[in-house]
């Protein structure tokens, strides 16, 4: 009985023991459109087990979540629906694009799809594949636990600098020329969305 | 098996054939009275699609689009095509909607992929493209990429979401 008190007290930040708190428990907000969430929900099922990461618990509700998984193509249609999901979800929250359609748009390279959804929303990670492998995202979600581990603060105050997109520009010089270029149009119309928050 | 090429001198029309695709191509302004005709006369009961093709720089067209209505006969299972043309400025056919309520969505489609407007459609707006859509993607003139529609959106930064 000479220090009762080592084995029953622990010291630490407050930031490492959020943080510790956060990477084991994040709760998906799963944006599947295409095939990717095909692969999102295996990835959740029994065989590959998102449990064991702490992050089975996919939420419907974005109030209810802090990892975005935005799994397939995003069209213009639904892009302000992303982007009003994504303002919906409570901080602290982080993002991961799925699969190459999300990231750049993949083979759909039309009019509708939008070219990776960075251009609008921060992301923190990029999962390759077409779709990726289950095992893929499970490693993204351990590279995500890692971000969250290094770099969470308890108040989330890391997101205060993060003042610029660091997705490509959205309308690129390319964009622009090759709408110019296109025989018949006299001047370019360019579509203005309704702005987000307005109804 | 109906005889179309009666019905093809019936309203000025023509007649072709494609691998038993049987296709009755008419004028514009005899379109509405051809189908009546051929629902009620005929027995063409269902309307199965509309839908419409753009000739531009097409070789040897010399109308700019056609329109095609597939139709069945539910009776004896028999189908036919018709096919009519319509022209730059403002391409116009009138609505089909009395006759087949079916035809809603499907004018609805031409309209919005190709600008082709059907007066007497009860409710013609865009059913595929944003309301705030200004181009009409199906046509051969808008190029295939967009015209920066795609990435017109306000950008969301971490620090503001």
């Amino acid at each position: 009985m000479s220090n009762p008190l080592s084995d029953n007290v622990f010291l630490t930040q407050l930031d490492a023991a959020a943080n510790w708190a956060r990477k084991n428990s994040l709760w998906p907000m799963p944006f599947a459109t295409a095939c990717c969430g095909i692969e999102l929900m295996a990835t959740a099922s029994s065989r590959f087990d998102l449990a064991r990461f702490g992050a089975e618990v996919m939420r419907f509700s974005p109030r209810q979540c802090d990892l975005m998984i935005v799994a397939g193509r995003v069209v213009m249609k639904m892009l302000p629906v992303l982007q009003r999901i994504w303002l919906q979800m409570p901080e602290p929250k982080w993002c991961i694009s799925m699969g190459a359609c999300a990231c750049t748009g993949g083979v759909f390279d039309t009019y509708a799809v939008v070219q990776g959804v960075d251009r609008f929303i921060p992301v923190d990670l990029y999962v390759p594949g077409c779709p990726p492998r289950p095992e893929q995202l499970i490693a993204a979600l351990i590279e995500m636990q890692k971000i969250v581990q290094t770099t969470g603060t308890v108040t989330g105050r890391e997101f205060r600098d993060r003042t610029r997109a660091t997705g490509p520009v959205p309308l690129e010089l390319d964009e622009i020329r090759r709408s110019r270029e296109a025989t018949f149009v006299d001047q370019l119309e360019i579509f203005q969305p309704p702005k987000i928050g307005a109804n | 098996m109906l005889d179309l090429a009666a019905i093809a001198i019936r309203f000025q029309g023509s007649t072709s054939e494609f691998r038993s695709n049987r296709r009755l191509i008419v004028p514009a302004e005899r379109l509405l009275e051809t189908l009546k005709a051929m629902k009620s006369e005929f027995g063409f009961d269902m309307l199965v699609d509309i839908t419409a093709v753009d000739y531009l720089e097409y070789e040897g067209a010399t109308d700019r689009f056609g329109v095609v209505y597939c139709l069945l006969n539910t009776g004896s299972g028999e189908r036919v095509i018709v096919k009519t043309h319509v022209n730059d400025p403002d391409p116009s056919l009138p609505s089909v909607y009395e006759l087949w309520w079916g035809a809603d969505w499907m004018e609805r489609e031409v309209y919005d992929m190709f600008g082709i407007r059907f007066p007497g459609h009860p409710d013609l707006r865009r059913i595929l493209m944003p309301d705030e859509f200004t181009a009409y993607p199906l046509r051969k003139d808008y190029p295939l990429k967009g015209r920066g529609e795609r990435h017109n959106f306000p950008v969301i930064t971490r620090a503001e979401s």
